[in-house]
C-alpha cells in the first residue's frame, strides 16, 4: 500500500492523529492534482465529452470517505472524481475511463460521469442530478435487510434539492430507519445559477421536516467534516437511522471545463476570496504545520510525489488501447 | 386426475410465494402490498407467510421506492416492485430508464440490477384515462430492460419465476381484466424462458400475433373464423424483449397473412415493431400487407361506449381477418 489512493478506507483505529491528517492531506492533494491533469488533458483535446472538476471541494469527499469502511457504499455525481478517489479508486484506471479506454473502471463505457467500482463500494457516479438518491437509499435498505452493518453515503450537490425523488427517499429512509447519510455539497451554484434563486426555505429544514438528524459543516475544513461524518456514520451503523449533512463549499472552476466566462453569475472577487482564504488544502496545511506534524518542505514533497503519480496515470491512460468495437453490445444484459 | 386450475391472480401469487420460499433475497415492495394485498388482492396471504420485512408497504412514492429497489438489487436483494396501475410507470421512468436499465452497461458489467417491476395494463374497466393505458412499448424501447406480457395463468407463473431469477431488470405487465381468468397451472416448480414465443393455436390461413389481453381476443376471433372456414394461427410472443423473431416469421411464412394485435397504442408501438420484424423477415412469402390493430390513438375515455370503441374486439379482429383472407 504505497500509492496515494490505495491506502484509503483502512481502519484508522491505530493511526495516530498525525498519520491520519497527513493521509487526508495527501488525499486532498491527489484530488486537486488529478483535476489539474483532467483540465490539462481536456484542453489538449485528448479527453472526449465533458469534464466537471471537483477542485475546491476536496475536504468534503475526503472528510466523509475517511469516516467510512471500504465495504460501505457511496453514490456519486457528475462532479464525481473526488468521491471516487477518496473512496479508493486508482488514478490510472480512472484516467483510462475518462479517455474511454478498455482499462478504465467501466471498460470505457461509462466515462467521467459514470465511474463505478464495486471493490471500493462505489455504486457509481450519476449524470442525472439527484439520480442516485434512490440507489443509495436502496443500498441502505439492503444493508439493513441483510444485516451487514454497512452504511451508504449519497453525495449530491445543492442543485439536487430541486428534485422531488430526494424527498421521497428521505421520507422512506427515516420511516425505515435506514443507514444512509445524505451529503449535500453546497457549492452554491446549480450549474450557472446561484442556489438562493432556486431554493426556498432552508437546506437543513428539508431534512428536519422528516425528523432526520441534520447538521451543517464548513466544507473547507476536512477535520470538521470528518468529525461530524464520523459521528453520523457511527450513528447510522448502530441502527439509529439516516442523517443529512450540509457541507458548505465552493467550486473553483466553472460548471464544466468549458465554462470560462463566469462573471454573469459570480464575480472573480468571490472566486479569489474562496481560493485564497478558504482553500481546504491550505487550511489543513496550516494546521499540520502549527501542530508540528509537518513542515512546508515535507508537504511540498507530498505534492511532488502525487504529481508524479498523476502524470504517470495520464501516461498510462493515453497509451492504453480503446475497447474493440465488438465490445459495444456486451453488458447490455447480465 | 384433472389438471389443477388457478386464476391468473392466483398463478402470479403462487409464483411469488414459491420464489420467496426458494430465495430469501426476494422481497416485495410497493403501495398496499402487505395487509391489503393490493387492490386486486393478487398478493393476499403473502404478508402472513413472509412477514413485513419481505412484503414491504411503502408511501405513495413510485419514483422513490422504485429507486430503492434499484439500489437494493445492486447490493444483494432481488426486489419485486409493485406498481399498482401501469399508468403510474411514468413516475418511475428515470429510475427504470436511466438507472436500472443502464447500471450494468455503464459500469462495464460490474453492477447488476436483478429486480422485477410488476404492473398492469388494459382498458375497459371504466377507469378512464389515467388508469387504463397499456404502456409496455415504452419499456420495450429501452436497451437493458426486459418486458414480459403473460396471457394465461400458466404463462404468468412460469414467466414470473423466470423474471425473478433473471439477473436484469424485468418489467412484468399483467392485464387487469385477466386476473380472474382460469386456466391449468401445474403445482411444479416450472419456468418459461424469457424470449420464447408460444403458438397458442395452430392454423394455416392467417397468423394472429397477439400479446397479453389480445391473446384471448385473438383466440375468440379464431373460433369465429373457423366457422367461416378460415384457419387462424395465434402466436403469442410472451415477451416484447427479448423477442422471439423466428417463431413470428416462420408463422408468417406459413400462413402468408398476418394481423398483429396489441392493446398499446399502435403508432410507434409494439404492433409497429412486430409488423416491421415480420415484413423484413417474411416479405416474399406474404400475400397481403401486415395489418396492425391496437388501442385507438386517443386518451382512454371514461364513457363505456366510447371506451369500448378504443380497443380491438373479437368481432373487429374477425372482420379484419376475414377481409384479409376473402377480399370482397
Amino acid at each position: 500500500m504505497t500509492t496515494a489512493t490505495s491506502e484509503n478506507n483502512l481502519s484508522h483505529e491505530t493511526a495516530t492523529e498525525k498519520e491520519k491528517w497527513l493521509r487526508a492531506y495527501r488525499q486532498m492533494v491527489s484530488i486537486r492534482l488529478f483535476e489539474e491533469q483532467v483540465n490539462e488533458v481536456y484542453t489538449r483535446a485528448l479527453m472526449p465529452g465533458l469534464a466537471h472538476l471537483y477542485s475546491g471541494e476536496e475536504a468534503v469527499a475526503v472528510g466523509i470517505c475517511e469516516s467510512l469502511r471500504i465495504d460501505d457504499y457511496i453514490t456519486s455525481t457528475h462532479r464525481g472524481h473526488g468521491h471516487c478517489l477518496a473512496k479508493g479508486a486508482s488514478p490510472d484506471r480512472m484516467f483510462a475511463e475518462l479517455l474511454g479506454k478498455e482499462a478504465g473502471y467501466c471498460r470505457g463505457k461509462g466515462g467521467s460521469m459514470h465511474i463505478a467500482d464495486p471493490a471500493t463500494g462505489n455504486l457509481g457516479a450519476n449524470a442525472i442530478v439527484g439520480g442516485s438518491v434512490g440507489i443509495a437509499t436502496g443500498a441502505a435498505f439492503a444493508a439493513k435487510t441483510l444485516a451487514t452493518d454497512r452504511v451508504a453515503v449519497c453525495f449530491f450537490g445543492e442543485g439536487a434539492l430541486g428534485q422531488g425523488s430526494l424527498y421521497e427517499v428521505m421520507n422512506l429512509a427515516q420511516l425505515w430507519t435506514l443507514p444512509v447519510i445524505y451529503v449535500c455539497e453546497n457549492n452554491m451554484y446549480n450549474e450557472y445559477t446561484h442556489y438562493q434563486e432556486t431554493t426556498a426555505g432552508t437546506i437543513l429544514g428539508r431534512a428536519t421536516a422528516f425528523g432526520i438528524e441534520a447538521a451543517s459543516v464548513d466544507g473547507q475544513d476536512v477535520r470538521a467534516v470528518n468529525e461530524v461524518a464520523t459521528r453520523l456514520v457511527k450513528r447510522a451503523r448502530s441502527g439509529d437511522g439516516p442523517a443529512f449533512l450540509q457541507c458548505d463549499t465552493y467550486r473553483y472552476s466553472g460548471h464544466h471545463v468549458g465554462d470560462i466566462n463566469r462573471e454573469y453569475y459570480r464575480s472573480k472577487q468571490e472566486e479569489h476570496q474562496w481560493k485564497t482564504d478558504r482553500d481546504p488544502i491550505v487550511v489543513l496545511a496550516k494546521w499540520l504545520i502549527d501542530r508540528g506534524y509537518a513542515d512546508s518542505a515535507a508537504l511540498d514533497r507530498v505534492t511532488a510525489e502525487v504529481r508524479v503519480t498523476m502524470e504517470s496515470a495520464v501516461k498510462f491512460a493515453i497509451a492504453a488501447p480503446y475497447p474493440n468495437v465488438d465490445e459495444v453490445e456486451k453488458h447490455v444484459y447480465a | 386426475m384433472p389438471e389443477r386450475e388457478l386464476t391468473f391472480a392466483q398463478a402470479v401469487r403462487e409464483a411469488l410465494a414459491e420464489e420467496m420460499r426458494r430465495d430469501s433475497r426476494v422481497c416485495i415492495i410497493g403501495e398496499d402490498v402487505a395487509e391489503a394485498g393490493t387492490p386486486f388482492k393478487v398478493l393476499s396471504g403473502l404478508l402472513e407467510e413472509f412477514g413485513a420485512k419481505r412484503v414491504v408497504d411503502t408511501p405513495i412514492s413510485e419514483a422513490g421506492f422504485t429507486g430503492v429497489a434499484v439500489g437494493a438489487a445492486m447490493t444483494g436483494l432481488r426486489p419485486v416492485v409493485d406498481i399498482m396501475f401501469g399508468d403510474f410507470i411514468t413516475l418511475t421512468m428515470d429510475q427504470m430508464v436511466n438507472q436500472a436499465a443502464k447500471a450494468h452497461y455503464m459500469s462495464g458489467g460490474h453492477w447488476r440490477v436483478p429486480m422485477v417491476m410488476r404492473t398492469t395494463l388494459g382498458a375497459t374497466r371504466r377507469s378512464a384515462a389515467q388508469h387504463s393505458q397499456s404502456l409496455h412499448a415504452w419499456f420495450s424501447h429501452v436497451p437493458g430492460l426486459k418486458v414480459v406480457l403473460p396471457s394465461t395463468p400458466y404463462d404468468a407463473k412460469g414467466l414470473l419465476k423466470s423474471a425473478i431469477r433473471d439477473e436484469n431488470p424485468v418489467v412484468f405487465f399483467e392485464d387487469k381484466m385477466m386476473y380472474k381468468l382460469k386456466g391449468p397451472v401445474p403445482e411444479d416448480d416450472y419456468t418459461i424462458p424469457l424470449g420464447v414465443a408460444d403458438v397458442k393455436r395452430a392454423g394455416d390461413d392467417i397468423t394472429l400475433v397477439a400479446t397479453s389481453s389480445m391473446v384471448q381476443v385473438a383466440l375468440g376471433a379464431a373460433i369465429m373464423l373457423e366457422k367461416e372456414g378460415i384457419s387462424a394461427e395465434v402466436v403469442d410472443p410472451r415477451t416484447t424483449w427479448p423477442l422471439d423473431e423466428k417463431i413470428l416469421i416462420d408463422s408468417a411464412k406459413k400462413t402468408s397473412r398476418v394481423i398483429v394485435l396489441d392493446e398499446g397504442y399502435g403508432r410507434y408501438g409494439v404492433t409497429a415493431e412486430l409488423a416491421a420484424v415480420i415484413a423484413e423477415g417474411a416479405f416474399y412469402d406474404l400475400d397481403a400487407p401486415v395489418k396492425r390493430m391496437g388501442a385507438m390513438h386517443v386518451p382512454i375515455p371514461f364513457s363505456p361506449p366510447l371506451e369500448d370503441a378504443t380497443v380491438p374486439t373479437e368481432q373487429t379482429v374477425f372482420d379484419a381477418a376475414r377481409l384479409m383472407c376473402k377480399p370482397a
